[in-house]
């Protein structure tokens, strides 16, 4: 069983919708035995990077996903909650994640050319870095759709793939059984849900 | 380098598409979940479902359909129509919708884009604007395009997307249903104002309309139809190969089979 961490941030009809349509199951939960029972766990979330932290770390929820992360229970962060992974954001101040990942996150318009709209809206090609068990489907060049104003850096120790929005933005990443990705997976077609597949497949061929 | 958006609009009143019979290929379809199913395999980028009922039975049912078509259909969901109050953003993002389009409401009442933008993003705001010339100066309509607003329309688009509004859906009534092709003037003075997506709708008639729109106005982010897709005077494929071979950024996804075994195209 999956289990998609609800702590406030977005709405998980689509997520949900997505592993029912591979025919995974899926939970939504805030609860942290549910989460510690789960054999895999999501971490969704849009909005602001600081809001976010603090209802997790709120909620205790911070150190469920850290102690589940380190006993090597696949985990993938989805857009904010992709961001929540790494060390720290500057998004409005400085924020600390939840430090599963080496890098920080920073605001696109820093590194892209000034008359690119923000956020990044659409969709956009992936260029996959290093071969990884989530992108076991899927095919450099693949379309899947962002809606971001920030994004990770100094990162490489876990790049699976970028996207070229002026600058290479780091769109998926990966270390060990920690996962995200900057896109939504859940609302890039058949494209996405092999992602999401595959991540439902880590830990039992990889 | 992201790629163009192509956003088929369905018009729902009473639970069927409207314009949506004869539907080649497919016979008499007027459901929205079998459109939207359909249009999603062939490489629609985004939908819209736009909700026309008046009825609160009507507007039950529409809800309805939206969520079974964000239960099939994988791609962003955009819903539009009758969106008066936040009350409303909710009940729509809770079936599935991804972001709220709001055109009327906002006119009635300035403070729902703002509202909106704080309790759910910007990115999940979309103004949506019927504009027409009136006296060479181009003014805001309300009410389906009944009312001159007697606003000036890039002022007002200009205002909400600093309340917070996310994209802009501009919709000219004079080239609507005319199709000679998009509303390049309005577009450019659109695209000069605000530095969020802006969507293109009114006018289409050919692949080459788009065409033009995207080579003219390398601003414009999507480009917006309904009737031309339903009836397949335009279809998606034909057309993302068209934009591909003009070197406009397009995704495209081969249609083989409509589920699983799909491949996109090497770019």
């Amino acid at each position: 069983m999956v289990v998609l961490i609800d702590y406030g941030v977005g709405n998980l009809f689509s997520l949900r919708s997505s592993f029912a349509a591979i025919g995974e199951a899926a939970e939504v939960s805030s609860d942290p035995e549910t989460i510690r029972r789960a054999e895999r766990i999501i971490l969704p979330g849009v909005g602001a990077f600081g809001d976010a932290a603090e209802k997790l770390r709120r909620t205790g929820l911070d150190r469920v996903v850290q102690e589940e992360a380190a006993c090597g229970k696949p985990l993938m962060g989805i857009c904010l909650g992709m961001q929540l992974l790494f060390e720290k954001s500057f998004e409005y101040g400085e924020h600390a994640g939840l430090g599963l990942l080496k890098g920080e996150i920073r605001p696109i318009a820093e590194r892209i050319p000034a008359g690119l709209k923000i956020p990044q809206m659409g969709w956009n090609a992936l260029k996959i870095v290093r071969p990884s068990p989530i992108l076991k489907y899927t095919q450099d060049g693949e379309y899947v759709y962002f809606v971001h104003s920030y994004s990770a850096v100094k990162c490489e120790d876990s790049l699976l793939a970028s996207t070229e929005y002026g600058a290479d933005l780091t769109a998926c990443v990966g270390r060990g059984n920690v996962f995200g990705c900057q896109f939504h997976p859940e609302k890039s077609g058949d494209v996405g849900l092999k992602i999401l597949k595959a991540f439902c497949e880590t830990g039992v061929d990889a | 380098m992201i790629t163009k958006r192509i956003i088929p609009c369905l018009d729902v009143k009473n639970g069927r598409v409207v314009k949506g019979v004869n539907f080649l290929n497919l016979g008499d379809v007027a459901s929205p979940v079998d459109l939207a199913r359909f249009y999603s395999a062939n490489g629609a980028d985004e939908l819209v479902f736009y909700d026309i009922t008046a009825s609160a039975e009507g507007r039950a049912l529409f809800t309805d359909i939206l969520t079974e078509a964000a239960r099939s259909v994988f791609i962003p969901l955009t819903v539009g129509g009758g969106i008066n109050t936040t009350d409303d953003f909710d009940r729509v993002l809770k079936c599935g919708a991804d972001k709220v389009s709001v055109n009327s409401g906002a006119i009635r009442d300035p403070s729902l884009v703002g509202k909106a933008a704080r309790l759910y993003g910007d990115q999940c705001v979309v103004l949506s604007v019927d504009v027409k010339r009136v006296d060479g100066v181009f003014r805001i309509f309300a009410k389906g395009g009944r009312e001159n607003t007697g606003m000036e329309a890039i002022e007002w688009i200009r205002r909400c997307v600093g309340d917070g509004a996310g994209e802009v859906v501009v919709n000219s009534m004079d080239t609507d249903g005319v199709r000679q092709g998009f509303d390049l003037e309005l577009l450019e003075q659109v695209c000069a104002a605000v530095k969020v997506p802006v969507i293109a709708s009114g006018g289409a008639g050919k692949i080459e309309d788009f065409i033009t729109l995207f080579q003219t106005l390398p601003g414009v982010d999507a480009g917006l139809a309904a009737s031309i897709f339903h009836f397949c005077e335009v279809r998606i494929p034909e057309l993302k190969e068209a934009m591909r071979r003009q070197g406009i950024p397009a995704r495209i996804v081969q249609t083989e089979s409509e589920t699983g075994g799909k491949k996109h195209a090497e770019p």
